[in-house]
């Protein structure tokens, strides 16, 4: 029976590589943002496989019993209209699954829109990170430091990173500490995450943005904050400062390897957020608009609301 | 010089040398041919002029099957080049090309003419028509697409093809990013044969609501009937996004607006919004003719009629009132925070009931039935598992925090391909090999038909279930290359296995319409399945007029009535049938497109100017033509009848 052995093979090859799975870094969550998505995953694949394996019984019994070869020549199959009982329980298995799942959902998007549980009580560490065809800027404002390509974070300790592009849409995308967030050129985003345990991890752009995407990823160290500080001070004591000649060289297309500054580009080149955004909401040579237009303005401010000290 | 410049292409590589050579040859070939069997008249007067809409059908079906190997190419090669970490096969720029049109061609340029080819050539004959309610817009709409098609596919011979992806998101696909000609050939074609597709919407919504046989009311209509209808009036209210979302694009790279740039007020994620707005629907668009195909072969060879008939027509309803409503889950990731996500994460598994209700109804069908499992049949058992695969991790993709991790991955990928793959392929492999007989009056040998079934269904799964698994190891789709220490090594190895053995069946399916050509037996039947609707009650193939007399209707099965409870389809006496006649302007007017569509995408403004007048100019020749159509007589009615061997029922 093809089929049959066909089905076999399919649930040992999913058993088997589901055991392997611990390796796949998104299930190797190092970051309670992380965690959650890992968590919903799980839960959902579990789910779906549940449902998945009733589908191929459902038709595998179908199957078996039903065939023209196991009945009668002259057996004639009934016409069958619906039955509203059965079809309501096509109908209400499916919807509660959906009710659980959308639960789940809801619940999950504002965990991973927020600080991350158990981070609330310390300041977060805020980074600018922006991207360029085909780097990742990682500035520093508390810090006053900026590098390329890498970044440096300390562990137990929310991280607020500010989202945005120098020209196309990119994705940033730290899988295990958490999902990735657009970065675009006339907005910021905000990505909340946080790392739990010291460690290497590998960072990228996800959203496809020309010839030099494959490469356009950068490296993530997470480490304790006392070592990070040293490390704040080691670059304060031996970068050179980053100038508006040398970020715009920077910005050219191509590949750098990791760079570090003192500094950061936020002092002659704001990030698109408050006055500085896109979509003429207020960027300076609209200054002269309708009133209609300024009322715009205050209403986009009000919800940039972490970036007051711009603008007030 | 400059002006030449622009044809050439930016980064020429010997295949694509090669690729010219053979399309010169072909063309010559094709010329030489058509003038030594002299069938040139034959061409222009059966093919090129005709508006019967089963001929209309099979060119569309030719052309879908023209483009699934061109798609199929680039799949292979992009396997090709990621089964090993730091490839060399393809370069970045070129592999960026080749997924681009692999996406396009195999959606725009592949299903959708394979379910045009279906819809065309079967909902007349389903509900007892003549023809389309208007003919010649239906030839206006094969030839838009495909010039549009045509247009599109030459861009990789002259200035380069479109490298920003098949939902080519601005600001890349905008000039500040991409320079070459590439997008703008991706707007102009798309354009061209989404006007043809627009037209298509319009013509089978008219025809299926006035044109039914007498008898049958809405409700009595055949199940691929009804997803038509569903189909075609998705079609009316999406197209018109996708034809704004390009002129909006065309102007951005044309004529320096800023619609999408990132700067002067462009907004960046516009172009993704209004994409999806049509392109979310554009899945269903192709989905749903799919499942009426297999509401009708499931329902033939289980030998019993369509379990929940109601709840059938009812899911496809809500199907197309959800589509409309979950296109934000492209981007969750936008940022629109928590609440919007929500919306749209709880909208988007919504759509998980209706179509977990077709399911189940399939699977009913077969309860107490007498299954027979032939090709179409298989192609039919096999969708059901490999779709809810796909289906059931869309599910999972609808958890929008966890999308965060599977958004631009191969988890991804995995998913849709494992959608459109068994929903929509199998359903075209599917819906040809059941309706072959009917379109050439000879079937496609069953033993071919199942191996290359079973080849394709077993690749599919090598070639697409490895990639959930590399998804989640962190490998981003659309990356050219990887390196070692990734990771991907193995998946993508036995990815590119599967993608071998999906050029295998797919070889396979070309050798058994050769081999059936040459050795399958022509003396049939009209009704060789034992099947169920009108189609299967007149002949095949089928005459130009479809049926003598019209069929009268009074059950959802009304063939299968006809022959099991002596129901009278045909009742009355011969008359003469008024036909539509043939017209050679569809085809001129697109041929004009086509150029008009060329100069377009070189900024040729002349060129452009004098193919506006010729478009507007074909449009009053029509206007102002006198043509009432032409009848057939009584006499020949029934020698055509004579000939193909008398009444069916």
């Amino acid at each position: 029976m093809k089929l049959k052995s066909a089905i076999l093979f399919l649930v040992i090859t999913i058993a088997t590589v589901l055991t392997g799975c611990e390796q796949l870094i998104v299930l190797d969550p190092k970051g309670p943002q992380a965690e959650t998505q890992a968590n919903d995953i799980i839960i959902s694949a579990s789910i779906m496989l549940f449902i998945v394996l009733a589908v191929f019984g459902i038709l595998a019994y179908m199957l078996i019993k039903y065939r023209a070869s196991k009945q009668k020549e002259d057996y004639e199959p009934p016409h069958i209209e619906g039955s509203i009982l059965v079809e309501s329980i096509c109908v209400g298995i499916p919807v509660l699954i959906v009710a659980v799942l959308s639960f789940m959902s809801v619940q999950s998007n504002y965990k991973v829109e927020a600080t991350p549980a158990g981070y609330e009580d310390k300041e977060p560490l805020v980074v600018y990170a922006s991207s360029s065809a085909w780097k990742w800027h990682f500035s520093y404002p508390e810090e006053g430091i900026e590098t390329v390509n890498y970044l440096y974070i300390p562990t137990d300790r929310a991280l607020e990173f500010k989202l945005y592009s120098f020209g196309t849409i990119s994705s940033f995308w730290i899988p295990q500490l958490g999902g990735q967030k657009y970065a675009m050129s006339d907005m910021v985003n905000t990505l909340h995450l946080a790392a739990d345990v010291p460690g290497e991890y590998m960072g990228r752009n996800a959203n496809f943005n020309g010839k030099g995407f494959a490469e356009n990823t950068f490296n993530v160290t997470a480490m304790p904050q006392n070592e990070f500080d040293d490390w704040v001070e080691e670059v304060k004591d031996t970068a050179s400062p980053i100038t508006e000649e040398k970020f715009d060289e920077l910005l050219e297309p191509g590949h750098l390897g990791q760079l570090t500054f003192t500094g950061t580009h936020l002092d002659f080149r704001p990030a698109p957020e408050g006055e500085h955004g896109g979509h003429n909401h207020g960027s300076s040579s609209n200054e002269d608009d309708s009133d209609e237009e300024n009322h715009e303005v205050h209403d986009h401010e009000d919800h940039d609301h972490e970036e007051s000290e711009h603008h007030h | 010089m400059e002006f030449f410049e622009r044809f050439a292409i930016p980064h020429p590589s010997p295949a694509i040398y090669a690729s010219m050579v053979a399309i010169g040859l072909t063309v010559i070939a094709i010329i030489a041919g058509l003038t030594y069997f002299k069938k040139w008249g034959y061409l222009w007067r059966e093919w090129l002029t005709t508006v019967d809409h089963k001929r209309i059908g099979i060119m569309y079906l030719i052309s879908a099957l023209l483009m699934l190997f061109r798609g199929g190419a680039d799949a292979i090669m992009m396997r090709a080049q990621l089964s090993m970490p730091e490839n060399k096969l393809l370069d970045a720029q070129h592999y960026n090309e080749i997924f681009t049109t692999h996406g396009v061609v195999m959606i725009m340029f592949m299903a959708m003419p394979f379910i045009m080819a279906l819809m065309n050539f079967v909902v007349p004959l389903q509900i007892g028509a003549r023809d389309v309610a208007f003919p010649r817009l239906n030839a206006l709409s094969f030839w838009l697409f495909f010039m549009g098609a045509m247009l599109f596919n030459i861009s990789f011979v002259i200035g380069g093809s479109p490298d920003a992806g098949w939902t080519s998101y601005f600001p890349l696909a905008g000039t500040e990013f991409s320079e070459s000609v590439g997008t703008n050939y991706y707007m102009i074609a798309l354009q061209i044969a989404g006007i043809g597709t627009l037209a298509t919407g319009i013509n089978f919504m008219t025809t299926i609501l006035k044109m039914r046989a007498p008898g049958m009311t809405l409700m009595k209509m055949p199940m691929f009937t009804w997803s038509a209808f569903i189909t075609n009036i998705i079609i009316v209210f999406a197209f018109p996004v996708l034809t704004v979302a390009l002129a909006m694009g065309t102007l951005d790279r044309l004529f320096a607006s800023n619609f999408f740039t990132t700067n002067n007020g462009g907004m960046d994620m516009l172009w993704a919004n209004l994409f999806w707005v049509w392109g979310h629907p554009e899945v269903y668009i192709l989905v749903l003719p799919a499942f009426g195909i297999y509401s009708e072969i499931i329902s033939t060879f289980a030998r019993r009629n369509l379990y929940g008939y109601k709840s059938m027509v009812a899911s496809m309803v809500i199907i197309s009132l959800l589509s409309f409503l979950v296109w934000v889950h492209h981007f969750f990731t936008m940022g629109q925070g928590a609440f919007v996500n929500s919306i749209f994460s709880i909208t988007t598994m919504a759509i998980a009931v209706p179509t977990g209700v077709k399911i189940f109804n399939w699977l009913f069908t077969l309860w107490k039935g007498k299954i027979v499992i032939t090709t179409p049949m298989l192609y039919s058992l096999l969708f059901i598992p490999l779709f809810t695969i796909g289906g059931v991790t869309g599910v999972m993709l609808g958890m929008s925090a966890a999308d965060y991790q599977y958004h631009n991955t191969m988890f991804l990928v995995a998913h849709f391909h494992l959608v459109i793959i068994p929903g929509v392929v199998f359903a075209m492999l599917a819906g040809l090999t059941y309706y072959w007989p009917k379109m050439f009056g000879f079937m496609l040998n069953e033993r071919l038909g199942k191996l290359s079934a079973w080849i394709i269904s077993i690749s599919t799964l090598v070639a697409f279930i490895p990639m959930f698994f590399s998804g989640l190891d962190g490998q981003a789709r659309r990356m050219y290359t990887y390196s070692e220490q990734a990771g991907f090594t193995m998946w993508n190895m036995i990815s590119f296995v599967g993608a071998a053995g999906l050029a295998i069946g797919f070889a396979l399916i070309v050798y058994n319409i050769y081999y059936s050509i040459r050795y399958a037996p022509r003396d049939i039947g009209s009704d060789p399945w034992d099947a169920r609707s009108l189609e299967w009650a007149t002949h095949s193939p089928v005459p130009e007029y479809n049926f003598a007399i019209v069929p009268n209707v009074d059950s959802t099965e009304a063939f299968w009535d006809a022959k099991k409870k002596g129901h009278k389809l045909f009742k009355g006496e011969l008359e003469k049938i008024h036909m539509p006649n043939n017209s050679p302007i569809p085809f001129i007017m697109s041929s004009i497109f086509f150029v008009w569509g060329f100069s377009f995408v070189f900024a040729m403004w002349i060129p452009l100017i004098i193919a506006t007048i010729g478009i507007f100019g074909c449009m009053a020749y029509q206007s102002f033509e006198k043509d009432h159509g032409r009848y057939i007589s009584v006499e020949e009615i029934k020698e055509t009848e004579e000939k193909l061997g008398g009444p069916t029922v």
